[in-house]
Protein backbone atom coordinates (compact mmCIF):
# COMPACT_ATOMS: atom_id res chain seq x y z
CA UNK A 1 0.00 0.00 0.00
CA UNK A 2 1.10 3.43 -1.00
CA UNK A 3 0.12 6.63 0.21
CA UNK A 4 -0.58 9.62 -1.90
CA UNK A 5 -0.72 13.20 -1.08
CA UNK A 6 -2.31 15.67 -3.03
CA UNK A 7 -1.50 19.64 -3.12
CA UNK A 8 -3.90 21.51 -3.86
CA UNK A 9 -5.49 25.52 -3.56
CA UNK A 10 -8.98 25.05 -4.49
CA UNK A 11 -10.24 21.87 -4.34
CA UNK A 12 -12.20 20.67 -7.40
CA UNK A 13 -13.95 17.67 -8.64
CA UNK A 14 -10.72 16.46 -10.19
CA UNK A 15 -8.88 16.18 -6.55
CA UNK A 16 -11.80 14.67 -4.97
CA UNK A 17 -11.78 11.78 -7.73
CA UNK A 18 -8.38 11.55 -7.70
CA UNK A 19 -8.38 10.93 -3.88
CA UNK A 20 -11.87 8.30 -4.01
CA UNK A 21 -9.88 6.37 -7.01
CA UNK A 22 -6.43 6.17 -4.76
CA UNK A 23 -8.53 4.90 -1.88
CA UNK A 24 -10.34 2.39 -4.12
CA UNK A 25 -7.27 0.93 -5.17
CA UNK A 26 -6.37 0.51 -1.59
CA UNK A 27 -3.59 3.24 -1.13
CA UNK A 28 -3.95 5.76 1.61
CA UNK A 29 -4.07 9.40 0.83
CA UNK A 30 -3.67 12.89 2.20
CA UNK A 31 -4.86 16.53 1.25
CA UNK A 32 -2.74 19.77 1.72
CA UNK A 33 -3.51 23.17 1.18
CA UNK A 34 -0.28 25.09 -0.16
CA UNK A 35 -2.09 28.40 0.75
CA UNK A 36 -1.61 27.15 4.14
CA UNK A 37 1.63 25.33 4.19
CA UNK A 38 4.92 26.84 5.32
CA UNK A 39 8.40 24.75 4.02
CA UNK A 40 12.09 26.54 5.09
CA UNK A 41 15.73 26.19 4.09
CA UNK A 42 16.04 23.68 7.39
CA UNK A 43 12.58 21.77 6.79
CA UNK A 44 12.56 17.91 6.18
CA UNK A 45 10.58 15.75 4.58
CA UNK A 46 9.67 14.06 7.86
CA UNK A 47 8.20 17.45 9.29
CA UNK A 48 4.96 17.04 6.85
CA UNK A 49 2.65 14.29 5.66
CA UNK A 50 3.98 13.96 1.93
CA UNK A 51 3.61 10.24 1.74
CA UNK A 52 5.31 8.30 -1.30
CA UNK A 53 4.56 10.61 -3.80
CA UNK A 54 2.54 13.77 -4.27
CA UNK A 55 0.22 15.15 -7.00
CA UNK A 56 0.58 18.72 -7.45
CA UNK A 57 -2.54 20.29 -8.43
CA UNK A 58 -2.78 23.85 -7.42
CA UNK A 59 -4.91 25.88 -9.89
CA UNK A 60 -2.12 28.64 -9.51
CA UNK A 61 0.51 28.05 -11.38
CA UNK A 62 2.88 29.86 -9.90
CA UNK A 63 1.86 28.50 -6.48
CA UNK A 64 1.80 25.03 -7.84
CA UNK A 65 5.75 25.32 -9.68
CA UNK A 66 7.35 27.28 -6.63
CA UNK A 67 5.53 24.65 -4.18
CA UNK A 68 6.93 21.71 -6.83
CA UNK A 69 10.62 23.60 -6.24
CA UNK A 70 10.31 22.63 -2.32
CA UNK A 71 9.03 19.66 -2.93
CA UNK A 72 12.32 18.75 -4.95
CA UNK A 73 14.18 20.12 -2.21
CA UNK A 74 12.89 18.06 0.39
CA UNK A 75 13.55 15.24 -1.84
CA UNK A 76 9.69 14.25 -2.40
CA UNK A 77 9.05 12.60 -5.47
CA UNK A 78 6.30 14.72 -7.34
CA UNK A 79 3.99 14.56 -10.50
CA UNK A 80 4.59 16.84 -12.48
CA UNK A 81 8.45 17.44 -11.74
CA UNK A 82 9.66 20.91 -11.33
CA UNK A 83 11.00 20.83 -15.14
CA UNK A 84 7.69 19.75 -16.41
CA UNK A 85 5.80 22.38 -14.95
CA UNK A 86 8.10 24.99 -16.04
CA UNK A 87 8.43 23.33 -19.45
CA UNK A 88 4.29 23.27 -20.13
CA UNK A 89 3.91 26.63 -18.04
CA UNK A 90 5.44 28.96 -20.41
CA UNK A 91 4.24 28.66 -23.62
CA UNK A 92 7.53 30.16 -25.34
CA UNK A 93 9.48 27.49 -23.78
CA UNK A 94 6.99 24.82 -24.56
CA UNK A 95 6.99 25.83 -28.39
CA UNK A 96 10.40 25.72 -28.53
CA UNK A 97 10.51 22.04 -27.36
CA UNK A 98 8.37 20.74 -29.36
CA UNK A 99 10.11 22.21 -32.55
CA UNK A 100 13.38 21.12 -31.41
CA UNK A 101 12.05 17.76 -30.44
CA UNK A 102 10.68 17.51 -34.45
CA UNK A 103 6.96 17.42 -33.52
CA UNK A 104 4.33 19.36 -35.44
CA UNK A 105 3.30 22.57 -34.28
CA UNK A 106 2.50 26.03 -35.77
CA UNK A 107 4.97 28.50 -36.40
CA UNK A 108 5.71 30.65 -33.65
CA UNK A 109 7.28 34.10 -33.79
CA UNK A 110 8.90 36.03 -30.69
CA UNK A 111 9.95 39.38 -29.84
CA UNK A 112 11.26 40.98 -26.72
CA UNK A 113 9.64 44.83 -27.44
CA UNK A 114 6.69 46.56 -28.71
CA UNK A 115 9.17 47.30 -31.18
CA UNK A 116 10.01 44.23 -32.19
CA UNK A 117 6.36 42.52 -32.40
CA UNK A 118 5.52 45.34 -34.99
CA UNK A 119 8.85 44.91 -36.92
CA UNK A 120 8.04 40.81 -36.74
CA UNK A 121 4.23 41.77 -37.95
CA UNK A 122 5.77 43.76 -40.65
CA UNK A 123 7.36 41.35 -41.81
CA UNK A 124 4.85 37.92 -41.38
CA UNK A 125 1.87 39.98 -42.36
CA UNK A 126 -1.50 38.87 -40.78
CA UNK A 127 -3.43 37.22 -39.58
CA UNK A 128 -1.79 36.14 -36.28
CA UNK A 129 -2.79 35.11 -32.59
CA UNK A 130 -1.35 36.41 -29.76
CA UNK A 131 -1.12 34.47 -26.71
CA UNK A 132 -0.11 35.78 -23.25
CA UNK A 133 3.47 33.18 -22.79
CA UNK A 134 2.18 32.61 -19.16
CA UNK A 135 -2.01 31.72 -18.93
CA UNK A 136 -4.59 29.26 -19.42
CA UNK A 137 -8.03 29.13 -20.29
CA UNK A 138 -7.81 31.64 -23.04
CA UNK A 139 -7.35 34.24 -21.31
CA UNK A 140 -5.94 37.25 -22.98
CA UNK A 141 -5.26 34.66 -26.36
CA UNK A 142 -6.95 37.37 -29.64
CA UNK A 143 -6.51 36.93 -33.07
CA UNK A 144 -4.90 39.39 -34.78
CA UNK A 145 -6.35 40.56 -38.07
CA UNK A 146 -5.23 44.39 -38.77
CA UNK A 147 -3.00 46.61 -37.28
CA UNK A 148 -5.76 48.63 -35.69
CA UNK A 149 -5.74 45.34 -33.10
CA UNK A 150 -2.05 45.23 -33.41
CA UNK A 151 -1.88 48.51 -31.86
CA UNK A 152 -4.51 48.55 -29.60
CA UNK A 153 -3.68 44.90 -28.28
CA UNK A 154 0.41 46.56 -27.58
CA UNK A 155 -1.32 49.60 -26.15
CA UNK A 156 -2.97 47.43 -23.41
CA UNK A 157 -0.04 45.43 -22.93
CA UNK A 158 2.39 48.76 -22.64
CA UNK A 159 0.32 50.19 -19.89
CA UNK A 160 -0.37 46.61 -17.57
CA UNK A 161 3.67 46.21 -18.30
CA UNK A 162 3.42 42.61 -16.22
CA UNK A 163 7.07 41.43 -16.75
CA UNK A 164 5.73 38.70 -19.25
CA UNK A 165 4.07 41.72 -21.31
CA UNK A 166 7.12 42.28 -23.20
CA UNK A 167 7.55 38.83 -24.48
CA UNK A 168 5.51 38.63 -28.03
CA UNK A 169 4.19 35.11 -28.27
CA UNK A 170 2.73 35.12 -32.25
CA UNK A 171 1.54 32.19 -33.85
CA UNK A 172 0.10 31.95 -37.46
CA UNK A 173 -3.49 31.10 -37.19
CA UNK A 174 -4.27 27.63 -38.40
CA UNK A 175 -7.05 26.64 -40.95
CA UNK A 176 -8.89 24.11 -39.25
CA UNK A 177 -12.08 22.87 -38.01
CA UNK A 178 -13.95 24.73 -35.64
CA UNK A 179 -12.73 22.80 -32.77
CA UNK A 180 -9.36 21.06 -30.86
CA UNK A 181 -8.78 17.91 -29.46
CA UNK A 182 -7.01 17.47 -26.08
CA UNK A 183 -5.69 14.44 -25.37
CA UNK A 184 -4.65 13.60 -21.57
CA UNK A 185 -1.49 11.81 -21.72
CA UNK A 186 -0.16 9.34 -18.85
CA UNK A 187 3.87 9.07 -18.71
CA UNK A 188 3.62 9.23 -22.69
CA UNK A 189 0.49 6.99 -22.82
CA UNK A 190 -2.33 8.61 -24.99
CA UNK A 191 -5.67 7.44 -22.62
CA UNK A 192 -8.31 9.26 -23.43
CA UNK A 193 -9.28 12.45 -26.00
CA UNK A 194 -12.37 14.95 -26.93
CA UNK A 195 -12.79 17.25 -29.61
CA UNK A 196 -13.43 20.49 -28.24
CA UNK A 197 -15.51 22.57 -29.92
CA UNK A 198 -15.95 26.52 -30.35
CA UNK A 199 -19.48 28.28 -29.28
CA UNK A 200 -18.88 30.24 -32.07
CA UNK A 201 -15.43 32.19 -31.97
CA UNK A 202 -12.01 31.10 -32.45
CA UNK A 203 -10.71 29.21 -28.99
CA UNK A 204 -12.17 26.04 -27.79
CA UNK A 205 -11.34 26.23 -24.48
CA UNK A 206 -14.13 24.41 -22.19
CA UNK A 207 -13.50 26.96 -19.50
CA UNK A 208 -14.81 29.61 -22.55
CA UNK A 209 -17.83 27.32 -22.60
CA UNK A 210 -16.79 25.06 -25.74
CA UNK A 211 -18.57 21.44 -26.58
CA UNK A 212 -16.87 18.25 -24.96
CA UNK A 213 -17.29 15.61 -27.48
CA UNK A 214 -15.12 12.06 -27.27
CA UNK A 215 -12.78 11.54 -29.94
CA UNK A 216 -11.38 8.19 -31.13
CA UNK A 217 -7.63 8.41 -30.52
CA UNK A 218 -5.67 7.38 -33.41
CA UNK A 219 -2.34 5.99 -33.64
CA UNK A 220 -0.75 9.19 -35.33
CA UNK A 221 -2.29 10.76 -32.22
CA UNK A 222 -0.43 8.59 -29.72
CA UNK A 223 2.63 8.97 -31.20
CA UNK A 224 2.51 12.51 -31.43
CA UNK A 225 0.99 12.22 -27.52
CA UNK A 226 4.11 10.47 -26.66
CA UNK A 227 6.64 12.33 -28.38
CA UNK A 228 5.08 15.51 -26.48
CA UNK A 229 5.13 14.39 -23.02
CA UNK A 230 9.16 13.02 -23.98
CA UNK A 231 10.26 16.66 -24.97
CA UNK A 232 8.29 17.98 -22.04
CA UNK A 233 9.81 15.56 -19.58
CA UNK A 234 7.25 13.25 -19.17
CA UNK A 235 4.26 13.03 -16.16
CA UNK A 236 0.45 13.80 -16.83
CA UNK A 237 -0.24 16.10 -19.39
CA UNK A 238 -3.00 17.80 -21.54
CA UNK A 239 -1.50 17.53 -24.86
CA UNK A 240 -3.94 19.73 -27.35
CA UNK A 241 -3.66 19.01 -30.96
CA UNK A 242 -5.16 20.99 -34.34
CA UNK A 243 -6.25 19.43 -37.51
CA UNK A 244 -4.11 21.88 -40.32
CA UNK A 245 -5.92 21.29 -43.64
CA UNK A 246 -3.00 20.98 -44.87
CA UNK A 247 -0.62 19.47 -42.18
CA UNK A 248 -2.76 17.36 -40.37
CA UNK A 249 -2.21 16.95 -36.57
CA UNK A 250 -0.22 19.41 -35.07
CA UNK A 251 0.21 20.15 -31.56
CA UNK A 252 0.11 23.70 -29.91
CA UNK A 253 -0.17 23.43 -26.32
CA UNK A 254 0.74 20.81 -23.42
CA UNK A 255 -0.62 21.54 -20.28
CA UNK A 256 0.32 21.14 -16.55
CA UNK A 257 -2.16 19.92 -14.12
CA UNK A 258 -4.89 18.90 -16.70
CA UNK A 259 -8.27 19.40 -15.92
CA UNK A 260 -10.33 16.58 -16.94
CA UNK A 261 -13.88 16.94 -15.23
CA UNK A 262 -15.63 17.14 -18.43
CA UNK A 263 -14.24 14.20 -20.41
CA UNK A 264 -14.37 12.07 -17.22
CA UNK A 265 -17.96 11.45 -17.95
CA UNK A 266 -17.68 10.34 -21.44
CA UNK A 267 -14.45 8.28 -21.26
CA UNK A 268 -14.19 4.74 -21.69
CA UNK A 269 -10.79 4.50 -19.58
CA UNK A 270 -11.32 5.77 -15.86
CA UNK A 271 -8.69 8.39 -16.22
CA UNK A 272 -8.02 9.40 -11.69
CA UNK A 273 -7.62 5.20 -11.63
CA UNK A 274 -4.83 5.58 -14.66
CA UNK A 275 -3.13 8.66 -12.96
CA UNK A 276 -3.31 7.20 -9.46
CA UNK A 277 -1.78 3.97 -11.04
CA UNK A 278 1.01 6.04 -12.36
CA UNK A 279 1.71 7.68 -9.55
CA UNK A 280 2.00 4.42 -7.40
CA UNK A 281 4.24 2.95 -10.29
CA UNK A 282 6.70 5.51 -9.90
CA UNK A 283 7.09 5.07 -6.76
CA UNK A 284 8.69 1.56 -7.19
CA UNK A 285 10.69 2.47 -9.75
CA UNK B 1 -24.85 29.59 7.87
CA UNK B 2 -25.78 32.96 5.92
CA UNK B 3 -23.66 34.84 3.35
CA UNK B 4 -21.31 37.49 5.08
CA UNK B 5 -22.07 39.90 2.00
CA UNK B 6 -25.98 39.53 1.56
CA UNK B 7 -27.06 36.97 4.16
CA UNK B 8 -28.69 34.17 2.29
CA UNK B 9 -29.05 31.00 3.44
CA UNK B 10 -25.30 29.13 2.27
CA UNK B 11 -26.77 25.60 1.21
CA UNK B 12 -23.26 23.55 2.12
CA UNK B 13 -23.66 20.00 1.57
CA UNK B 14 -22.84 17.26 4.04
CA UNK B 15 -19.87 15.61 2.37
CA UNK B 16 -18.41 19.17 1.04
CA UNK B 17 -14.67 18.93 2.00
CA UNK B 18 -11.84 21.60 3.50
CA UNK B 19 -10.79 23.74 0.51
CA UNK B 20 -13.92 23.57 -1.76
CA UNK B 21 -15.51 26.47 -2.83
CA UNK B 22 -19.46 27.31 -1.59
CA UNK B 23 -21.14 30.32 -3.76
CA UNK B 24 -24.05 32.15 -2.75
CA UNK B 25 -27.02 31.77 -4.63
CA UNK B 26 -28.23 35.35 -4.00
CA UNK B 27 -25.15 37.32 -4.49
CA UNK B 28 -22.55 34.91 -5.98
CA UNK B 29 -19.91 35.88 -3.70
CA UNK B 30 -17.47 32.84 -3.06
CA UNK B 31 -15.93 31.43 -0.05
CA UNK B 32 -13.82 28.82 0.82
CA UNK B 33 -14.28 25.87 3.30
CA UNK B 34 -11.70 26.34 5.99
CA UNK B 35 -12.33 24.11 8.56
CA UNK B 36 -15.20 21.67 8.67
CA UNK B 37 -16.11 19.24 12.37
CA UNK B 38 -19.18 17.67 12.07
CA UNK B 39 -21.78 19.98 11.50
CA UNK B 40 -19.54 23.02 12.36
CA UNK B 41 -18.13 24.64 8.95
CA UNK B 42 -15.94 28.01 8.80
CA UNK B 43 -15.41 29.76 5.51
CA UNK B 44 -13.42 32.60 4.57
CA UNK B 45 -13.40 34.61 1.85
CA UNK B 46 -12.51 32.69 -1.37
CA UNK B 47 -9.27 33.66 -3.32
CA UNK B 48 -10.31 35.89 -6.88
CA UNK B 49 -9.24 34.19 -10.40
CA UNK B 50 -5.67 34.90 -10.58
CA UNK B 51 -3.59 35.34 -14.10
CA UNK B 52 -2.26 32.36 -13.64
CA UNK B 53 -4.73 30.33 -12.81
CA UNK B 54 -5.35 27.19 -15.01
CA UNK B 55 -3.96 23.81 -16.26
Amino acid sequence: MSKICIVFDRLRLEEKLLQKEAKDLGNETSVLDAKITQINTDSKKSDFDFGDVVLERCVSYFRGLHFTACLEFLDVPVINEFNVANNCGNKLFMSLLLKKNNIPTPKTYFSFSKDGAMENVDKVGFPLVIKPVIGSWGRGVMQIKDKDTLDAVIEIRELTDGPHDRIYYLQELINRPPRDIRVISVGGRAIAAMYRKSDGGFKTNIALGAEPELCEITSEMEDLVEKASKAMGGGILGVDLMEDEKRGLLVHEVNNTVEFKGLVKVAKKNIPKEMIEFAVNSIRK
Amino acid sequence: MNCSECDANLNIPDDASVGEIVSCPDCGADFEISKKEGSNVELKQAESVGEDWGE
